[in-house]
């Protein structure tokens, strides 16, 4: 079984290359000027430029109102990655508790109704969603940037699912423990549920982050803009006749790219643990 | 501690046809230990979690010592449950496992100290007080499941099949522990297992169950030797009581071409079932014959499966007794017991005379 195979190698080491090259040459690349990269492509080699050229981009005042810096950009990815995920398990946690543990009429048929939204993403109720916000009045705010997209068939579905595997008698010993039905869910249930809830951070904080469109649409003030947003802004200048600032746009995207990885790597040990192990 | 009164308590749930519980009534006396015993699905557990607060309660009342508590939240009903699969709190050491419930009752955190202290030395759980319950085995769980009982001081415990993931042996040792701790706590308890045998040890009185209903309560004595139906005979006991069809003609029994004198008229004529434990058979000379099917050692004892009659019949005998293909087998003086055999209820019993039987030409 241990011998080794220099296939299965050449086949895992191509496989490593394919993920990472594509990473390796951004973030050689940004380190070079924009007139060296117009000039020669793609860089492979480290150049002397990567600390001007990422100060540059986290500081520089840009836009035409000056208002919005890389920095200012990437806490608003943030606000957004981490409002919309914790936003997403606070809400599709509540809802699944009440849907399982709660006895009322048409439960099921709620729940069927919450799973059909499944089928409607934002991007098919996206005109709608910017009406309901701009009536609100929730244009270029946070609250308007995050809330449309919380409501989550997925969430709730996982929530149902690991609640109904959770056994009866704990909630019956949790009773007679007399613990109230805030207390239980405070004291046994979420602790219960935190690989669940690790597993549900990831892909939602990448989600989040990763939006384009709805925050497009709902923030036209320059200081609610994202990192999305921001590495278009930078090509942009392509219309006029002087070089695109590449390297900046590299950087940039480096940034954008680094949060996503950092969460994922702190938290993959309960993502794992979540997804195997049951701790019943 | 307290009593329990149980009256005229049914349940259905909705949806069902029929009650699953009907019309129980049951005294329980302060520190008595009650059995409930049935076979799978005739109401043991149902009858608990009523008595718990788990399940409403369709019709009748509850009483915990002098308070009505069909109405009363489990919390408050002064009671403690230990369940068969020990729903202990996975994410919680044992120590906190055991201290929850007087946590959430504002129990000073010295007092909480002390009485986990004191249950986990009786418990002998002081070694594993920071494990989670993950990394003990399952007979270290019932312990502690019954430590989170013990330090609550409730008025009375309830036990639903406690031992039934235990292995056999375990499950012995965890009978007598029990028995141990209730004895020394004094409290009331009121314990539901299917076992017959773990039923017979630790009742101060059994009351055996069938299809929602009450079919006997006693002393688990009282009831091996005296069982009000056919039911219960074949309930209680290891092996099961041996029914024979049988008839009674003025004062002898009648087993197919068999006669077994009664010594007296009985009151009862006609088609009886007749009850006769395997240990109260005796090898005879003459009387009932007997043919062997086959032998199951137990090491104190050897059981006989055979024929009398056409009709299935175990007899025990010692080991060291000689094994033949037939036997004759007599009835103990006073061991037979008669019972209607339509409505399997009990008939009054022959006086004990000797019932050797007399093949009839
Ligand atoms: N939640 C429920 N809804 C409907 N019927 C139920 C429910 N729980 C139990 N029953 C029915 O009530 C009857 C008694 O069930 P119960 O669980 O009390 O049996 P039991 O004596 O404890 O059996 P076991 O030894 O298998 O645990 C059964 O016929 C069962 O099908
Ligand atoms: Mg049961």
């Amino acid at each position: 079984m241990n011998r080794v195979r220099p296939f299965d190698h050449f086949v895992l080491i191509l496989g490593t290359l394919f993920m990472v090259l594509p990473v390796a040459v951004a973030v050689m690349t940004s380190t070079h000027t924009a007139v060296e990269i117009h000039s020669h492509g793609l860089f492979l080699t480290p150049g002397g430029h990567g600390a001007e050229t990422y100060a540059t981009v986290l500081t520089r005042q840009g836009g035409f109102t000056g208002q919005v810096t890389g920095t200012r950009m990437m806490m608003n990815s943030l606000i957004l990655g981490i409002g919309f995920a914790v936003g997403k398990i606070v809400l599709s946690m509540a809802a699944a508790y009440a849907l399982v543990y709660f006895r009322f009429r048409f439960a099921s048929f709620l729940f069927w109704i919450i799973f059909t939204t499944l089928l409607l993403p934002l991007e098919v109720r996206i005109m709608p969603s910017y009406q309901v916000m701009s009536d609100l009045g929730l244009l270029n705010s946070y609250t308007g940037l995050i809330v449309p997209l919380l409501a989550s068939a997925t969430g709730t579905f996982y929530f149902r699912q690991f609640f109904k595997s959770v056994p009866d008698e704990l909630l019956e010993a949790a009773r007679i423990d007399g613990a109230g039905p805030f207390k239980f869910l405070i004291d046994v249930l979420i602790p219960l549920s935190r690989t669940m809830m690790a597993a549900i951070f990831i892909i939602m904080f990448v989600y989040g982050w990763n939006q384009y469109l709805w925050p497009m649409l709902m923030t036209t003030e320059e200081r609610f803009f994202t990192l999305m947003r921001g590495i278009k802004q930078i090509l942009q200048v392509w219309v006029g006749s002087q070089i695109p600032d590449y390297n900046e746009a590299f950087a940039l995207a480096i940034l954008a790219l680094a949060p996503p990885v950092l969460v994922v790597v702190v938290f993959q040990r309960w993502f794992i643990k979540g997804l195997t192990e049951s701790d019943k | 501690m307290a009593s329990i009164d149980i009256s005229n308590v049914s349940k259905t749930y909705p949806g069902a046809s029929a009650p699953s519980v009907s019309d129980i009534n049951l005294s329980i006396r302060d520190g008595e230990f009650i059995v409930l015993v049935g076979p799978s699905g005739c109401g043991k557990s149902t009858l608990l979690r009523m008595v718990a607060g788990l399940e409403d309660i369709t019709g009748g009342e509850v009483h915990i010592g002098d308070r009505l508590v069909n109405r009363v939240d489990p919390a408050d009903r002064d009671i403690a449950m230990v369940f068969q699969n020990y729903a202990l709190y996975p994410h919680m050491t044992v120590r906190e496992n055991m201290a929850y419930g007087l946590k959430n009752r504002r129990t000073p955190a010295t007092e909480i100290e002390s009485r986990v202290a004191e249950a986990a030395r009786m418990l002998e759980l002081g070694p594993y007080l920071d494990r989670k319950p993950r990394a003990l085995s399952g007979g270290q769980r019932q312990r502690v499941a019954m430590g989170r009982a013990v330090v609550r001081q409730p008025a009375a415990f309830l036990f639903d099949e406690p031992l039934s993931n235990l292995d056999a042996k375990l499950r012995v040792s965890m009978r007598g522990e029990i028995r141990r701790l209730q004895k020394r706590l004094g409290t009331t308890s009121l314990y539901v297992t299917h076992d017959q045998l773990e039923a017979m040890t630790l009742a101060d009185r059994l009351v055996v169950l069938n299809a929602g209903r009450i079919e006997q309560v006693g002393a688990p004595l009282d009831i091996y030797h005296n069982p009000a139906s056919t039911f219960v005979a074949s309930f209680i006991g290891s092996p099961a009581m041996n029914l024979i069809d049988a008839e009674i003609r003025g004062s002898s029994l009648h087993i197919g071409a068999t006669e077994v004198p009664l010594g007296s008229m009985q009151a009862a004529q006609g088609p009886v079932t007749a009850g006769i434990r395997a240990e109260d058979l005796q090898v005879t000379g003459h009387g009932l014959p007997f043919r062997v099917d086959f032998v199951e050692e137990l090491g104190a004892q050897r059981l006989v499966h055979g024929h009398v009659e056409g009709q299935p019949l175990t007899l025990a005998l010692t080991p060291d007794a000689a094994l033949h293909d037939a036997f004759h087998l007599s009835i103990r003086p006073g061991a037979l017991h008669l019972f209607d055999t339509r409505s399997g209820r009990r008939l009054p019993q022959p006086e004990s005379g000797v019932f050797a039987s007399r093949v009839l030409a």
